[in-house]
């Protein structure tokens, strides 16, 4: 069987509630959603809680997917929402765990004090701005993948960093820190 | 405010948070397998609710109980 018809026959039999299907498909993107995750929650043990939680979601809405679309495009989106929660139940207070894999190191230009910080004040920005912020500007996501992730407009996506960025600067300023 | 600013708080903020580059270390399945069978194990809130009903039904009408179990 051609790799494209089996994929949409899995896609078919998971959406009939099919538990190979969905074992299948866990193994294939559960690296991509927690990679996802990870780039928005950064902790690691948030991070496998979270894929877990997303894929629970995934299984129990599995009737109202259409085999037709993306699993991944809708895996992101949901993962995305479960993470979104996370930080909204999350503490502002508390700063990033420091044990996270990153593409480099903080700059050790930067004096630690600073650093903190500016992640202490990234994490005081509300969940929805925060997710947006981290995307557009930490990550370099287009605002076309964002909006869509989303379920927002590109102007929505724009709008949400200009206010992110603003109370950041506030925030920053009220910190002793002069961007 | 003015472009200038903004890029030095993104600046900034990417020096302090760089981007992240995550794998996952282990495989997940037994996991989530763990989770599927925990919630399967779990009564539905219709069980419960016909439950509630059932000891609400014996609490006001005790007489009842006999004949209840007459016909278990």
């Amino acid at each position: 069987m051609p790799v494209a018809e089996e994929q949409s026959d899995r896609l078919r039999q998971f959406t009939h509630g099919d538990l190979d299907a969905f074992e299948a498909l866990f193994r294939e993107f559960q690296g991509e959603v927690y990679r996802w995750i990870g780039r928005i929650v950064r902790d690691a043990g948030a991070a496998e809680d979270l894929t877990i939680e997303t894929f629970w979601r995934i299984y129990r809405a599995h009737a109202r997917f259409d085999p037709e679309r993306s699993f991944g495009a809708w895996a992101r989106r949901i993962a995305t929402n479960v993470a979104l929660d996370y930080l909204k139940r999350a503490r502002p207070q508390e700063s990033l765990p420091a044990d996270f894999p990153a593409t480099a190191s903080p700059n050790p230009g930067i004096q630690r004090e600073v650093r903190e910080r500016t992640e202490r004040a990234f994490r005081q920005l509300p969940a929805k701005l925060q997710v947006t912020a981290i995307l557009a500007l930490i990550e370099e996501e287009p605002y076309k993948n964002i909006a869509e992730i989303l379920g927002i407009s590109v102007g929505a996506v724009k709008l949400r960093v200009f206010r992110a960025l603003r109370i950041l600067r506030k925030t920053l300023e009220q910190m002793g820190i002069e961007p | 405010m003015n472009k200038q600013s903004d890029d030095k708080i993104v600046d900034l903020l990417r020096q302090s948070i760089p981007p992240a580059d995550a794998e996952l270390q282990r495989d997940l399945w037994p996991k989530m397998l763990g989770r599927l069978q925990e919630r399967s194990a779990a009564l539905p809130w219709f069980d419960w609710a016909l439950l509630a009903a059932l000891a609400l039904w014996l609490c006001l009408a005790p007489g009842t109980i006999p004949v209840l179990l007459y016909h278990l």
